[in-house]
């Protein structure tokens, strides 16, 4: 594009030099004729200041020295003489040689140039050219660099009330202020006159601005470069970004007096009345309130400013064993128990102000929670850095070239999360290098480079982490998995299952398509494992393959163990916790619908299908069902499915507790959590659910 | 069932299921707790009645007559749950047991107690530790980390 | 709706450089070739800001911004002018006839569009 600039820059100066020829050539018959020197001058002008624009640097220097001379005629200060024409038309063929020299690269004899400036420079004795063209860095005004440390600044800016006649914006300028740093602005209204005296087109505000920025003064000053004649701008330090915070601040009345709102005399006048200084202040009338209210603004910002310094000023970061803070979210997590207890109670006291206290704990609860589950949170990195280890000692040990790229190690998840993601995290990585990743003369021959690359990123998604494992290697057999299934009897020989059904298959108990056993995997741990692995961190695990081109294993992990989001629902006296980030949406199932489906657990949303299953009869709880159940609709894996329940209770704070190991092969209950009133109630995992209604229903077809 | 392994003087809680007494080391027992409502875990076997809430730990009780093959427990105002530390491979884990009611705390010396019978008790003496006699009564003495092997327990799902 | 602001300025080559900038930041152009045309479309037009150059024939940019701030419907429009005298009596007039600020000849883009920014908002 800018080629297309310099095209149009070099037809331009062209034109105006065949012009200035003429200009000049007319000039030698009528030499007083100004417009004809207008006419001259601006020839020049414009070669010069496009040809600066375009890169043409040299035409714009030796311009800008003719055009010089050529502005003190234009000003009556120089005569024009034959020998200024004679400079001048020399200077004119000088233009064109160098502007020649641009297109055909031709060396330039530049004694022809210099002759001319110094013919030129001998005219005007005792008139020094002002230095050539630069200075493009005073005019606009460019990001700079931050320059240490964070200062806090006080900018009275008190624009002329004309400030608009100017095409200035105060607005523009408070935000470009603001961009800088922490910003508070007060304006001033005590010089807007009466409204039968007021200049619609005039400004009567002024503010007062407590900047805190490491910007520095040149920045805060450049933003009223356009406008300094235009207004009364007073720009003063008042924290240098250094002093302690336990440093006295200044006092209401220092602030006032610097500020030259106030004057000393006022001042000892209001403080021997000995009471709060603002308020009196503004009762003598001194002051007016806006004047204090923004001297207070300073006041405070000065001291948080401070206070943030210290703070940081002081250790970073300490250390704390890890069963301390285990210890904390435990706490935590049973003073969430008894916050739904107090809020459960004063919900049923019918007491206000015993009302306000519950809530009062219960934000309080909040927070403590959030914060102790966010001391516990650790970047995933580590872990990585592991992997990376293990891809290379395996990829070297099974002769294949193989390169470990990480993304979003600085994603951070509960520190007992990333422990226990370990293993199955090793696994599947020793997965894709031994099963994904091809040979590399395999890999030549596929056309894919010898060096397969295997990927591992987290990303948060919601109250979740994705962790992707993803190899550019041959991809699972769709085909041998299904042989494998069939000859296992996990499915029949004439089932129709969809590729991700399939790929699924890999995580029955035992299950391995590995044609021999290498001793990195074959070592009689197999998905099954990693799966379980997952889903007791109340994850999932999902695959996509595409043969020949590669595999990549979704895992969904919950960013905590500890307390989770949920749906409160109960069937007949029994409670159950549904975890909210599956659940959709709540929908009515009538008896009429279940009639008209006839027989099938399928029910229409808004004209779509959806299955759902009958918890109550999934979990054998007796007792007739009510005539009116809900059907909580969650998403899984891209499906949305429905959970029939008998009420829906509302949302629920749930800390989890784990079942033990008694009930850690009950399938679809993932732990229990307790109630406010004491009660027991199950988390549900719909996922698992689902597929154990699914096994039942594969075995009921069979 | 040899009784080599019990050569010193313990202390037993003693508690009823239908009309037999069984004692439990007490060194095993940490509370005694009034029956209260329990949470059902679907799809595990009868004996495992569910789960409890002790001050915010989620407990499982077992109802020990199911699992012993007797008539399931029938509440009473005397039913209550003996809560017991059951060593479990490496870890000890906490869990209720569920008696008709709990009778007293008794001192038995080595000598009191006796190999169990391996007939006629009706009970699997793998779970006996011995026969304690008391008086003219016959205590059985539970070896509640047997009664509650792991395997038996998770995999009755199976 | 992208503002709209119009270039004037008598030099074709400067004219193509700022509007196609202008017009890269997403910015509509309308271009004027001197000061007359220039106050000749403001009449009838309404643009947001107007960028000038100050040697322009027939009427120079000093002239044009005097006439933009005695009219009346871009009277209070941002005016920047483009000039290669980086001294101050130039800013100076400028400043006095009524524009709002300046670019010094040569600018890059980016300049340009900072100084838009900045008395755009």
């Amino acid at each position: 594009m800018i080629e297309q600039h310099i095209v149009t820059y070099r037809e331009e100066a062209i034109e105006l030099l065949a012009e200035l020829e003429t200009s000049l050539l007319e000039l030698e018959e009528t030499p007083g004729d100004a417009e004809l020197i207008g006419r001259v001058f601006r020839a020049m002008h414009t070669i010069k200041g496009s040809g600066a624009m375009f890169g043409f640097d040299e035409i714009a220097g030796f311009t800008h020295e003719v055009e010089t001379v050529f502005d003190l005629v234009r000003n009556g200060k120089m005569a024009v003489t034959k020998q200024l024409l004679n400079l001048t038309l020399r200077a004119r063929d000088h233009i064109k040689t160098l502007l020649d020299a641009s297109v055909t690269g031709a060396a330039i004899d530049r004694s022809d140039g210099d002759a001319v400036i110094a013919g030129l420079k001998q005219l005007v004795p005792g008139v020094e050219p002002v230095a050539a063209v630069r200075a493009a860095q005073e005019s606009a005004p460019v990001a700079q660099a931050a320059d240490g440390d964070r200062k806090t600044w006080r900018i009275r800016f008190k624009p002329i009330p004309e400030i608009f006649l100017s095409g200035a914006n105060p607005l523009n300028l408070i935000n470009e202020l603001r961009d800088l740093g922490t910003c508070h602005v007060i304006a001033h209204t005590d010089l807007i006159p009466h409204l039968n005296e007021m200049n619609p087109e005039h400004c009567y505000l002024y503010w007062d601005v407590i900047l805190t920025t490491n910007r520095g003064l040149d920045a805060i000053k450049d933003v009223f470069i356009f406008c300094e004649d235009d207004c009364d701008l007073k720009i003063d330090l008042v924290d240098d970004g250094q002093e302690e915070s336990d440093q006295s601040y200044k006092k209401l009345g220092d602030i006032l007096v610097e500020r030259g709102d106030l004057s000393p005399v006022e001042m000892n006048k209001i403080l021997g009345l000995q009471k709060r200084f603002g308020e009196l202040a503004v009762a003598v009338g001194a002051v007016t309130p806006d004047k204090i209210q923004s001297a207070l603004v300073e006041q405070q910002q000065v001291k948080n400013v401070r206070q943030e310094r210290a703070a940081q000023d002081a250790t970073t970061s300490i250390r704390v064993p890890a069963e301390r803070l285990d210890q904390l979210v435990n706490l935590v997590g049973e003073l969430v128990t008894v916050q739904a207890h107090l809020s459960q109670t004063a919900a049923i006291q019918n007491n206000a102000e015993f009302a306000a206290i519950a809530e009062e704990v219960e934000r309080l609860t909040g927070e403590l929670r959030d914060t102790a589950l966010n001391i516990r949170m650790l970047p995933i990195g580590s872990t990585f850095t592991k992997f990376k280890r293990l891809v290379r000692d395996l990829s070297q040990e099974l002769g294949k070239e193989i390169e470990m790229e990480t993304e979003g190690a600085e994603t951070e998840l509960d520190k007992t999360v990333i422990e226990k993601l370990n293993d199955p995290l090793v696994h599947l990585i020793r997965n894709s290098i031994d099963h994904g990743i091809e040979m590399p003369d395999v890999r030549l021959a596929a056309g894919k480079p010898a060096q397969g690359t295997v990927h591992l990123g987290a990303v948060h998604s919601g109250d979740s982490v994705l962790i992707t494992i993803r190899d550019d290697g041959a991809g699972l057999d769709r085909d041998r998995i299904r042989d494998k299934a069939i000859e296992r009897g996990l499915i029949s020989v004439n089932a129709e299952l969809t590729d991700k059904e399939i790929y699924n298959m890999i995580f029955a108990p035992g299950f391995s398509t590995a044609a021999k056993v290498t001793s990195v995997s074959g070592r009689g741990v197999g998905m099954d494992v990693v799966k379980k692995g997952i889903e007791a961190l109340r994850g999932s695990i999902d695959i996509a393959s595409t043969k020949g081109a590669g595999s990549t294993i979704t895992l969904r992990i919950p960013l905590t163990l500890a307390i989770i989001e949920s749906l409160l629902v109960r069937i007949d006296t029994s409670y159950f916790v549904l975890p909210l980030s599956h659940v959709e949406e709540c929908v009515e199932l009538t008896r009429d619908d279940i009639k008209n489906a006839h027989g099938r657990n399928l029910a229409n949303v808004r004209g779509t299908i959806i299955p759902y299953i009958p918890l109550r009869e999934q979990f054998e709880i007796g007792s007739n069902r009510p005539e009116i159940e809900q059907i909580v609709i969650a998403g899984i894996n891209g499906n949305k499915i429905g959970f029939v329940v008998d009420s829906v209770i509302g949302e629920h704070q749930t800390v989890i507790k784990t079942l033990g190991r008694m009930y850690r092969d009950v399938k679809g209950v993932s732990g229990a959590t307790i109630l406010g009133d004491g009660t027991v109630a199950l988390i549900l995992d719909m996922g698992v659910l689902l597929q154990v209604v699914e096994a039942q229903e594969l075995t009921a077809s069979f | 069932m040899s009784v080599t392994d019990i050569n010193e003087t313990v202390q037993y809680l003693t508690f009823k299921l239908a009309e037999e007494t069984f004692a439990l080391d007490v060194a095993k027992v940490r509370e005694i707790l009034e029956l209260s409502n329990i949470t059902k875990v679907p799809q595990t076997p009868d004996f495992m009645r569910g789960v409890i809430n002790l001050r915010g730990s989620v407990v499982p009780v077992i109802d020990m007559r199911l699992k012993f093959g007797m008539p399931a427990t029938v509440q009473t105002v005397n039913t209550c749950i003996i809560v017991a530390e059951v060593q479990m491979e490496d870890e000890i884990i906490v869990l209720g047991a569920l008696a008709d009611s709990v009778q007293e705390v008794v001192e038995m010396e080595p000598e009191q107690i006796e190999a169990a019978p391996h007939i006629g008790t009706h009970l699997n003496t793998d779970y006996i530790k011995g026969m304690g006699k008391l008086g003219e009564r016959f205590i059985m003495i539970l070896d509640i980390d047997r009664v509650f092997t792991v395997d038996e327990l998770t995999d009755v799902q199976r | 709706m992208p503002k709209l602001i119009m270039t004037a300025d008598d030099s074709a080559s400067v004219r193509q450089m700022v509007s196609f900038t202008l017009k890269q930041n997403g910015y509509d152009v309308l271009e004027a070739v001197d000061g007359k045309d220039a106050l000749a479309k403001l009449g009838s037009q309404k643009v947001d800001m107007l960028i000038t150059d100050l040697n322009m024939p027939n009427l120079d940019g000093l002239g044009l911004i005097r006439g933009v701030r005695s009219g009346s419907l871009n009277k209070f429009i941002p005016i920047v002018m483009l000039t290669t005298e980086s001294q101050d009596s130039k800013k100076g007039e400028g400043k006095a006839a009524g524009a709002t600020g300046w670019i010094v000849k040569p600018f890059k883009p980016e300049q340009l569009i900072a100084v838009i920014k900045k008395v755009l908002g």
